[in-house]
């Protein structure tokens, strides 16, 4: 077994008296797609946004390839190969598809000091942000505007966007919410096919999807690890029938 | 400096800083809870004074003059809401900042339109009028001491209609969450514009409390806005509680400042913001 | 030719050929209003571009203005290149300080502290003798253009002053023009369109952001000195908040994040000020109410409201 890309030790995060993630244990490996289930209110939000950068734990470690980096901000773990996607679409709605695509790219070649060249004509950026557009199904789409897509489009566009900065680390939340019955298969056959080359942590409600697609599930409650295995392992597992009978069949919603 | 000195100074930054409070807290409750910044929170201020002016030679007394002056700027903050402010709320940072920029244009013209632009006087009232001694050579004089006591117990008032009333249980549950008080049934439009009033009548009446001492000029207004932007920014916005801090804080910096390094005391208050701005830049008590 | 360059065109061959009506008074009026434009259009790579809505922005157009004053010696001429590179250098300097503190805050506190810092500014050059204090400075000989013994221009001659604005004006314009296609500029744009995504894509947000706010320091500091080279004159006024209100209101008249916006907006703003205190020693009362009511009417600006008189004329696509 090949060294985690990402090992989470311990991780923990206070907001005030509400403890949303409680010595968290996770580790992402190159391959494998880990899921994360549980109830509303579990900490997966939470776990997510510490991983990704947007939150700062208030104790424990990450590591990525053996680096730390729980100190470090969101553009750094960016750049250096995390990429995310949010729950809430989170595009540029006023550009257009190839364009929200090709600034994604241009985060790997920056070229601030170029200044007068046509960034929009910048092959190098076209070409990543093309085929991220290509991988999550929109190349008939880069001409149009990203605001007019139909939801399930956005959530694409979201996708798309994260593959065009061609990351190792794909932090992935809730990417089938709000699809239709279609654009969810499309969906889990990308991730299916980018599990290959990455380290994929998946946040979902939709289990049909979980149970197909993870290598690895991991069940949080109240902010802790409840249970942590193969699909089977989870399926069978009795603790994790009571914490989701608990709260409803489905996790909720 | 010796004591006496130390402790006249000393006094003077009390009652500098519980002043600014007055016209700070009325700014930064505007902002954290209606979400609006007001350029021309400052024009109240001025307002204010003019009016303690301008009725105090009409009654004879600065206290009738007072509360005339409250009433009036309670309707005033009224009107403007319902008026101007009311449209305010979706709209973004820029607009407002925009908006409120004309109307402080309006308001200064509308003061040298009806009251003029010059420079006026307002006599401490007699009973407040003798100075009481500080030891064997120094006296203070009793009017700024009754200014900071007066300031005091507004800022107690405050404190017990935020923490106490219904009234300011809505305040405080519309500061963290506008919508979710909408939902739930509280005339949140009536419980901003009540707030607006609140905080335009507080300038106001601070720029009543001060004119016997800064006299009555046209730009008191705007020196005032930016340093009440200064405490807010260090006390954190919405925080009642900050900007007392911060008011308080300024007005040493500023007092002993003046003192001790002249030349550069108008800059000391801006050093201190940029050094908080280093340490936490949401201010001293960031809205939880 | 795109058809979208004929009136801007048009327009720029009119202000040409201008001077040669002969006015002095509307030359030397124009001169300024063109100063105006580059100093609004420096505003504009902020608050147009990037999203940030700086109200203190005239700190480094003053700064720019002083540079002058003070390099300017009382009987002699400064010289122009080298006086002129210390001016730009210097706002840039202070912009980029006070960059790194303000950058910071976000939003409202973002607002207040730049307002803040120019009015730090604003009491040095007032309280101090840095600048000759609340009295001003004089810069009593325009700089000298001359290089290696060729003088090209005279600033002394209010045509020749005009037509060197003039094309300081077409270059910034240009400059910025492409700055705004470049990769930095596309970045900016998506900066102001979702921080929190341009982060999450790896961007440095924060060096972006300071970078653009040093770059707008710069701009508005050849904007002061080339005021402070035509009026020969500068006071801490220049610093002041109503100055920082001023442009922003050009900025906003004319269209934030529209191309000639910013210039429109300068053109606007000054003949509104004419139009309005040749009428009432209390234009600003017409002025504010004019505000007020473009506010609650009219958000996009007059930019705005050009684009949409253009497409109704010239047809095109509906986001220029």
């Amino acid at each position: 077994m090949a060294d985690p890309v990402v090992a989470a030790r311990g991780l923990t995060r206070h907001f005030g008296g509400l403890t949303a993630c409680d010595g968290v244990e996770l580790s992402l490996e190159r391959g494998q797609l880990h899921a994360l289930l549980g109830p509303n209110g579990a900490g997966k939000s939470t776990l997510i946004n510490l991983l990704s950068g947007d939150l700062k734990p208030s104790a424990g470690s990450i590591r990525l390839r053996g680096v730390e980096i729980a100190s470090l901000s969101p553009d750094r773990r960016a750049r250096m190969g995390i990429g995310r996607s949010y729950q809430k679409t989170n595009i540029f709605p006023g550009f257009s598809v190839l364009e929200n695509a090709r600034l994604a790219a241009q985060s790997r070649r920056p070229q601030p000091w170029a200044l007068f060249s046509d960034a929009c004509r910048d092959e190098a950026t076209l070409e990543r942000g093309r085929r991220g557009l290509e991988l999550a199904g929109l190349s008939e789409h880069v001409e149009r505007q990203a605001g007019a897509l139909s939801h399930g489009e956005q959530r694409q566009l979201e996708i798309a966007m994260v593959l065009a900065t061609d990351p190792e680390v794909l932090l992935l939340d809730e990417p089938l919410a709000g699809m239709g019955a279609e654009e969810s298969v499309r969906m889990v056959g990308l991730l299916r096919r980018l599990a290959a080359d990455h380290a994929i942590l998946l946040v979902e409600h939709d289990m049909d999807a979980v149970f197909a697609l993870a290598d690895v599930i991991t069940v949080m409650v109240n902010g802790q690890v409840l249970e942590s295995g193969p699909p089977a392992q989870i399926r069978a597992s009795e603790q994790v029938q009571r914490a989701y009978l608990g709260h409803g069949e489905d996790g909720g919603g | 400096m010796d004591t006496s000195i130390f402790l006249i100074q000393l006094l003077n930054a009390v009652q500098y800083g519980l002043l600014l409070f007055l016209v700070a807290s009325g700014l930064t409750l505007i902002f954290g809870i209606m979400g609006i910044i007001n350029l021309a929170h400052g024009s109240f201020y001025m307002i204010g004074a003019y009016m303690a002016f301008s009725l105090s030679s009409l009654t004879g007394s600065l206290a009738v003059a007072m509360v005339l002056g409250v009433v009036l700027s309670v309707i005033i903050g009224l009107f403007l809401e319902w008026a101007l402010f009311s449209h305010l709320y979706r709209r973004d940072h820029l607009e407002q900042v925009l908006l409120t920029y004309g109307l402080i244009l309006i308001f200064e013209e509308l003061r040298s339109l009806i009251v003029g632009n010059d420079v006026h006087g307002v006599p401490v009232p007699s009973m407040l009028g003798g100075s009481i001694a500080l030891g064997d050579t120094m006296t203070y004089p009793v009017y700024r001491l009754a200014m900071s006591a007066v300031c005091l117990a507004i800022a107690l008032g405050m404190y017990l209609l935020i923490q106490r009333t219904r009234l300011g249980m809505m305040i405080r549950a519309g500061a963290s969450n506008r919508e979710m008080v909408g939902v739930l049934g509280v005339n949140v439009n009536l419980v901003f514009r009540i707030v607006f009033a609140l905080g335009v009548a507080l300038a106001a009446f601070a720029g009543m409390l001060a004119a016997p001492v800064s006299s009555v000029y046209p730009g008191m207004g705007q020196q005032v806005l930016i340093i009440c932007f200064v405490v807010v920014v260090i006390g954190g916005i919405g925080s009642v509680r900050g900007a007392l801090a911060a008011a308080l804080l300024i007005g040493l910096v500023d007092t002993f400042g003046k003192v001790l390094v002249p030349e550069y005391a108008g800059v000391a208050v801006y050093l201190l913001m940029a050094g908080i701005l280093l340490w936490r830049p949401e201010g001293l008590f960031r809205r939880a | 030719m795109p058809r979208r360059l004929i009136a801007p065109l048009a327009a720029l061959a009119l202000v040409a050929l201008f001077p040669l009506s002969g006015a002095t008074f509307y030359v030397e009026l124009t001169t300024k209003i063109m100063i105006m434009a580059i100093f609004a259009l420096s505003l504009d790579l902020l608050v147009g571009w990037t999203g940030l809505v700086s109200f203190g922005h005239a700190a480094y157009f003053g700064i720019g203005a002083y540079a002058l004053a003070i390099l300017s010696p009382k009987a002699a001429a400064a010289g122009l290149w080298s006086s002129l590179g210390i001016a730009v250098l210097a706002a840039a300097a202070c912009a980029f300080v006070v960059g790194i503190f303000v950058l910071r805050t976000r939003g409202i506190y973002f607002i207040m502290v730049t307002l803040a810092f120019a009015q730090m500014f604003y009491f040095v050059f007032h309280d101090t003798q840095v600048g000759g204090g609340s009295d001003g400075r004089y810069v009593n000989l325009k700089p000298d253009a001359s290089i290696l013994g060729f003088v090209p221009f005279d600033l002394g001659r209010p045509v020749q002053a005009f037509y060197v604005v003039l094309v300081a004006l077409v270059l910034v314009f240009a400059f910025l023009q492409l700055l705004l296609r470049s990769p930095f500029g596309r970045a900016l744009q998506g900066i102001r369109a979702n921080e929190q995504r341009m982060r999450a894509l790896g961007f440095p947000v924060t060096a972006y952001k300071l970078a653009a706010f040093t770059l707008a320091g710069a701009l508005a500091g050849l904007a002061g000195y080339l005021l402070a080279a035509q009026s020969g004159f500068v006071n801490p006024e220049l610093l002041s908040w109503h100055e920082s209100g001023n442009v922003l209101l050009m900025v906003i008249l004319g269209g934030a994040g529209t191309p000639y916006g910013p210039i429109v907006g300068a053109f606007a703003l000054t003949m509104l000020h004419e139009f309005f205190s040749s009428l009432t020693n209390h234009w600003q009362l017409f002025l504010g109410m004019t505000i007020v009511l473009i506010v609650l009417f009219m958000p996009g600006g007059l930019g705005h409201l050009l684009r949409r008189v253009r497409r109704s004329l010239f047809g095109g696509p509906p986001d220029g």
